[in-house]
């Protein structure tokens, strides 16, 4: 292989370290004013595209997002790490509450247009935490998948992937072309360097809108309520297991 | 009619101590705009990443050994490009406005340790603004280029032990022998003085009776036969930056490590203050906000007397006049970057800056240290490093005093300028 084309996608979310507040309607949480970053798995799925590149095993990256105008933000920040060129799916009014399924269409109509070798998504967004996305994109391309990859390596069109699961490491190969996620201990993203997010400004974003593809993105799930988890009580101490049973009996926690 | 739009977005994200505050705004006045781009804000996003990756975890290290290892630091950072951010691309630099040096003395500001965000000062803003302006091809190539890269460490020679405020009485002296300067003096409060490759030395040059045409500024290289680190100088604060006393005895340097003009020195210093205040200023004010944040936080969760130290009316109304302050400070550190990239002269803006930065810093961090109580006197805390670090505020980079001098010569109310 003379190099692979790899397509990423990236999503704008609020920023981990901020403190949500939900919002007074209880239809989702506060995102105005609010810090918004690239997600911290999509971080891992750039990173790992652009070592990728390094090794000189890709040749071309690829990112794409689908979002706000301020999407293009986090689009820019994976060109200053390294990706080439961008693709923004701009979101009209009325488009927001866009959905994995959603996007996993969008993104097949992307792998049909720009053709890439392997497709890296981060395994979940920190905001809706579905983890569903890299599936369905696989299953509508009919594309073999390698969830929660902690290992990636290539050779000869063959992927080697160790994925985390419940019961530890599995590792599993998967012939190209192929989707994988990338989970957070799959390597150290880097920061960008001052030059490289200057020549960041440089390279191209194409736009696009949703109606431009294609694609129907009416949601299928309506959220009905969020709430703050209940404010944690004070707990009980008792002396030994017998007095443990004799009051979660009493609570109805046990028959 | 001066038509004034005064935009500001601020988010303040209450429970986390690290980050700065994130403002975008836009100020209009007499045409001239100034934002703040992706690019700013993506400078100061990786910047911040770098210093907590690579540069936090290390500073209570530091701070105990007394000492930073600045060639490390320093390469990392010039290997990122954010030693040369203002600098000329020929000799490394990005040249890119002084906005984006300034959004990056606010990310320097949440290093956890004072004296390494000053050493950087050195580096970045002191010891090379009037290299980088007045300099000749010859002291840029050899001097500046690899400071930008970070394979050299800077110090600045200026004060001495006999001349500090007073800067127009230093009594180093160098006179040319052949195609040599020879060297003889010492400098005081070197930041990096133990560490550092080559000095930008502030020196007399001729007998001229007026002390501000009888000087230049002339690097030296630290390992030139005859520099000496006298002592390191144990301080109250700023305890991972090593601070020297240097002995210079006759010491050689071509004639040619000359910065711009001979006799122009005293100017080109005063030139390079500027800088150096911005920089102050610039950094104290996330190092505020970051106290009042931290205090806020603390004093939400710590009880005495059936209530929250915070519920307390005498403490949350504190900490609202002296966030409001710095408010009113951000937005003087803001007038002046518009100014100083429109290429005005910004002395007056930038000496209050500093005058009043350093003041707003010593109240707020007493303040803050009071409302911690105990748990603010110990070393594990960040309040009582920010306490003692801030402290040299008004004394170093132009004490107080020089600031007030400064601000009544451009009254006209200074005695010497009133007739």
């Amino acid at each position: 292989m003379s190099g692979l084309r790899v397509l990423v996608g990236c999503k704008r979310v609020i920023d981990y370290a901020v403190k949500i507040r939900v919002r007074p309607d209880h239809l989702g949480v506060v995102t105005d004013g609010v810090k918004h970053s690239m997600n911290p798995f999509d971080e891992n799925a750039v990173e790992e595209a652009v070592r990728m590149k390094q090794k000189k095993v890709a040749k071309e990256i690829i990112v794409a997002s689908c979002g706000p105008t301020q999407s293009q933000e986090t689009i820019r920040t994976a060109l200053a790490m390294g990706a080439d060129r961008g693709i923004h799916v701009e979101l009209a009014k009325g488009e927001e509450d866009l959905q994995p399924l959603a996007v996993a269409k969008v993104f097949a109509k992307l792998v049909e247009k720009e053709k890439p070798d392997l497709v890296i998504l981060g395994k979940q967004a920190i905001d809706d935490d579905s983890n569903q996305t890299t599936q369905l994109l696989a299953g509508l391309l009919d594309w073999p998948q390698g969830t929660m990859a902690s290992v990636l390596e290539h050779s000869d069109g063959v992927l080697k992937i160790t994925r985390e699961i419940d019961g530890g490491l599995e590792d599993i190969s998967v012939k190209l072309p192929a989707v994988v996620s990338a989970d957070l201990r799959l390597n150290e993203p880097r920061y960008a360097t001052l030059p490289n997010i200057m020549k960041a400004k440089k390279k191209k974003i194409e736009k696009m809108s949703v109606a431009d593809i294609g694609v129907d993105v009416t949601p299928r799930l309506k959220v009905q309520n969020v709430v703050d988890p209940p404010v944690r009580e004070a707990g009980d101490k008792v002396p030994d297991v017998s007095v443990l049973i004799e009051k979660m009996k009493e609570k109805g926690h046990l028959k | 009619t001066i038509n004034t739009n005064y935009f500001i977005q601020t988010n303040l994200s209450m429970f986390s101590c690290r980050k700065t505050l994130h403002i975008t705004r836009k100020i209009v006045n007499h045409c001239r705009t100034y934002t703040i781009t992706p690019e700013h804000e993506s400078l100061r996003d990786n910047l911040l990443k770098l210093i907590e990756r690579d540069i936090n975890p290390q500073c209570h290290k530091w701070e105990k050994e007394g000492r930073f290892p600045a060639h490390e630091v320093f390469k990392l950072l010039g290997d990122n490009g954010y030693l040369g951010i203002s600098k000329p691309i020929e000799y490394g630099g990005l040249g890119l406005d002084y906005s984006y040096e300034v959004i990056a003395a606010e990310a320097f500001a949440s290093i956890d340790s004072g004296g390494v965000s000053m050493a950087i000062g050195v580096q970045c803003d002191m010891a090379t603004p009037a290299l980088a302006k007045y300099g000749s091809h010859y002291v840029k190539e050899n001097f500046l280029k690899p400071t930008i890269a970070g394979d050299y460490v800077s110090c600045l020679g200026v004060s001495e032990v006999g001349s500090g405020s007073d800067v127009a009485s230093i009594k180093s002296k160098a006179r040319v022998e052949g195609n040599e300067w020879v060297i003889n003096g010492g400098k005081m409060w070197t930041t990096n003085g133990t560490q550092a490759d080559w000095m930008c030395m502030l020196v007399n040059t001729n007998d001229n009776k007026n002390p501000h045409k009888s000087k230049s500024l002339i690097c030296v290289p630290m390992d030139t036969p005859g520099v000496s680190v006298h002592r390191t100088i144990a301080k109250m604060g700023m305890h991972s930056s090593d601070t020297a006393e240097i002995t210079m005895e006759n010491v050689r340097v071509p004639v040619d490590n000359i910065i711009g003009e001979e006799g122009k020195g005293f100017q080109h210093q005063m030139d390079q203050f500027q800088n150096e205040r911005i920089y102050a200023a610039a950094g104290a004010i996330p190092a505020m906000d970051r106290c009042i944040q931290e205090t806020i936080e603390y004093c939400s969760q710590r009880k005495a007397f059936g209530q929250t130290i915070l519920d307390n009316q005498y403490v949350h109304y504190r900490l609202a006049e002296l966030q409001t302050e710095i408010e009113c400070l951000r937005a003087l550190l803001h007038q002046c970057v518009v100014q100083h990239v429109a290429g005005e002269d910004i002395t007056p803006q930038a000496t209050m800056l500093k005058l009043k930065s350093a003041r707003l810093v010593r109240e707020v961090t007493d303040s803050c240290l009071q409302f911690w109580g105990g748990m603010g006197f110990t070393d594990d805390v960040a309040i009582s490093r920010l306490y003692r670090d801030t402290r040299l505020m008004s004394i170093g980079g132009g004490a107080d005093e020089v600031m007030l001098q400064i601000i009544c010569k451009y009254m006209g109310t200074h005695p010497g300028s009133r007739k």
